[in-house]
């Protein structure tokens, strides 16, 4: 597999923004993994959703890419930032985390799970680098057209489920019923 | 973007996901064990995304935007929606346990056990 | 020919050339803001402020004053010469990384905001999701609240940084759902779509003799009107401003969130409120005042219309044209002026209240105008225009007897009268 090495895709301005862009989101998610610290561990999935919405706007989806700015970055993790720190979950001694022989099982199974997928799934894919989405695809247009008509039903049982969310949160963090 | 394959996408998908369960294992902080799920979901949704451009199922249901190219944006705004709820009624299911036992770590909560 | 050349180098560097043309000026006007900010209060409060700093002394004794212009430059320097205390047990890297982070948004969130017709200047990116952009950028700066008041170890400042938190998310979710009812109107998330669609005629009354003259302003129209008043109570709120200033409250909780920063972080703060307050007040005047327009009048409608004054309409034209970003940044000012305004004349809401503003009062009525948009847009390209300011009309008034309604079943709560008489010294003796 390895003679004659070449890459099947040429190094563009694109490959190499992409490089810059993924390697950013890869380091801030093994840091969420590896910092004792809840405060930093939530910081760094901030900015490893912050660059993914960069990443889905370079897959021309931007209403998706502004929506988990809005959602994910702006609701969600600060959601997790206030209970972190109501909490005071942040400091290290509360939750000393130890030797484990879990930590190594851990790191194997991932490995091996990766590489099960990585070899029946993504290798086979390694040729693809034409685009056949439309252009327009990500618009805020195509989307609202789409979830309206087709996925109607969906739209309106998520709403139903959020409402159910939010009715749940609040009796969850009441004091006293 | 031109020039970047299927397999750029789908490989940092798969390392997040690969992150997100190696860190729910290891990880004794449930919020931490959280943002991994998070970290999971958010993989699935690059995954989905990385698809939906580069290998739209080709059926046409409909001639102005065949629905199977929105299918994988649709999937993803589902996500988003279902994460979103989740994380709330999570959050406050943990706040609960600590507001009980005074303690987070969850290696300690083994009532069920034995 | 710079046009020329301008035109020709790469889209990149024409994005960084566009860039510094909406940040050198952000960051000029910021002093500026400054200045005017405290001259106005102190015209407000019945006193003179400012206005000894730039003050040149001529040999003769005679004394030229520019009004304190240089005032902000004194605080700046002020500020950067004073000592920089970093508390001992505060977390370094976060406590450094806070005050970036709140400068940050003030600043990207003028990326979308087009401050004049050209194109090729503005705005920074015409994207296809530009108000949407505002909303992500604007629930960016929860985070640089939240983590200065985080990273001072100090619990007047956690709860100050919570505290504002809560209120910035608050009012967020009305500030969004405004700006919704106004691309539901408009079709389109484009900022420049928003500047385009106030062009129209008045309502869209097209045949209606003096009002197709006047441009559709959003401002204009009923359920503009109410999305522009909560808009701008969701702006004030959103910029931590007078009076929804709880969490800088200096008498209640020391400083707030930032309490443990001296100098220049606390300088760096500053700056990113007044940028921010400069990029909202741009977003209202382009969502809901026809942006870079002179005047809410059709030039190209009167020229048509009335051919004897061409040459007339054509130089106003060319004003509204030409000094579109002049237009766009005086009514940016006279917003400014109404912060200050707002911040000269009310006071301070109590936390609950403030909440309860955000929540119960300002959420269902952008809810409620949400409702009457949908209406309006149904009736209107089913209809007509008159037929849509019918069903405006007639969606009011099914709101407020809903409102009225739902008030008779549940009252809100009486207090008990309690009145106190005083008591007449000399009759009590007598």
């Amino acid at each position: 597999m390895l003679e004659g090495f070449s890459l099947p895709f040429p190094i563009t301005p694109q490959l190499g923004v992409f490089a810059l862009l993924a390697s950013i989101a890869a380091i801030a998610s093994v840091g969420v993994v590896f910092f004792q610290d809840a405060i930093r561990s939530a910081l760094c999935l901030v900015i490893n959703f912050f660059v993914l919405a960069f990443l889905y706007f370079s897959l021309n989806a931007e209403m998706l890419g502004i929506t988990q700015i809005v959602v994910y970055t702006g609701a969600i993790m600060v959601l997790f930032l206030f209970v972190i720190m109501l909490l005071a979950l942040g400091s290290q001694k509360l939750v000393k985390e130890k030797l484990d022989p879990k930590k190594f099982i851990g790191l194997g199974l991932g490995v091996v799970m990766a590489g099960a997928v990585a070899s029946q799934i993504v290798l086979p894919l390694a040729k693809i680098t034409a685009i056949r989405a439309p252009d327009k695809f990500g618009s805020p247009q195509a989307i609202g057209y789409t979830l309206m008509s087709q996925y109607v039903y969906p739209f309106e049982i998520a709403s139903v489920l959020l409402m159910v969310g939010i009715v749940g949160s609040i009796l969850l963090a009441k004091r006293r019923i | 973007m031109q020039g970047v394959p299927l397999v750029a996408f789908l490989a940092l998908g798969l390392f997040m996901f690969t992150v997100g369960v190696v860190g729910v294992i290891m990880r004794r902080n449930p919020i931490v064990i959280f943002m991994c799920i998070e970290l999971m979901l958010n993989a699935v949704n690059l995954t989905f995304l990385a698809f939906a451009r580069y290998m739209p199922a080709p059926v046409v249901t409909n001639p102005s935007i065949p629905a199977s190219v929105m299918g994988g944006q649709m999937m993803v705004i589902f996500v988003m929606a279902v994460a979103a709820a989740e994380v709330a009624v999570g959050l406050g299911i943990i706040m609960a346990i600590y507001r009980l036992r005074d303690s987070v770590d969850i290696d300690e909560m083994n009532l069920l056990k034995g | 020919m710079i046009w020329d050349w301008f035109i020709h180098i790469h889209p990149v560097a024409q994005a960084l050339i566009r860039v510094l043309l909406i940040v050198l000026p952000i960051l000029i006007l910021v002093p500026g803001m400054i200045w005017w900010e405290r001259r106005l209060l102190s015209w407000m409060q019945d006193r003179i402020g400012p206005n000894r700093v730039a003050t040149l002394t001529l040999k003769n004794g005679k004394k030229i004053s520019f009004w304190g212009l240089l005032q902000p430059i004194a605080d700046g320097v002020k500020l950067f010469l004073k000592e920089d205390i970093t508390p001992a047990a505060a977390d370094k890297a976060i406590y450094f990384i806070a005050p970036a982070l709140a400068l940050f948004p003030a600043f990207a969130l003028s990326g979308t905001l087009p401050w004049g017709p050209i194109k090729e200047l503005t705005p920074i990116a015409d994207v296809n999701i530009g108000v949407l952009y505002v909303m992500a950028i604007s629930s960016l700066g929860v985070y640089g609240v939240v983590l200065a008041g985080y990273s001072g170890n100090n619990k007047y400042s956690l709860m100050g940084g919570l505290r504002a938190s809560a209120q910035l998310i608050s009012y967020e979710l009305a500030m969004g759902m405004s700006l919704a009812c106004m691309v539901l109107a408009t079709g389109s998330l484009r900022m420049t779509d928003m500047v385009k669609d106030q062009e129209g005629p008045l309502l869209g009354l097209a045949n209606v003799p003096v009002v197709n003259a006047i441009q559709n302003w959003h401002a204009f129209t009923p359920f503009g009107f109410i999305s522009m008043v909560i808009f701008m109570v969701c702006m004030v709120a959103e910029t931590n401003r007078a009076p929804f200033d709880l969490p800088e409250a200096e008498n209640e909780l020391i400083a707030g969130y930032h309490t443990e920063y001296s100098s220049m972080k606390f300088a760096v703060f500053f700056m990113g409120e007044y940028a921010a307050m400069f990029t909202f007040a741009g977003v209202l005047s382009v969502v809901f005042f026809g942006g870079y327009h002179m005047l809410p009048i059709r030039w190209e409608f009167l020229s048509g219309t009335n051919p004897q004054f061409a040459s007339l309409i054509g130089f106003f034209r060319g004003m509204d044209y030409w000094l579109a970003p002049i237009w766009f940044l005086t009514k940016c000012v006279v917003f400014l002026s109404a912060f200050i305004w707002l911040r000269a004349t009310l006071p301070r809401l109590r936390y609950d209240q403030l909440m309860s503003l955000g929540w119960k009062s300002l959420l269902p009525a952008a809810l409620a105008n949400f409702l009457v948009v949908t209406t309006w847009i149904f009736c209107n390209q089913m209809y007509g225009p008159v037929a849509g300011l019918g069903s405006v009309l007639v969606g009011a008034l099914v709101i407020l007897g809903i409102y009225r309604g739902v008030k008779k079943v549940y009252p809100s709560p009486v207090y008990e009268d309690r009145t106190i008489t005083l008591v007449d010294p000399a009759k009590a003796a007598g």
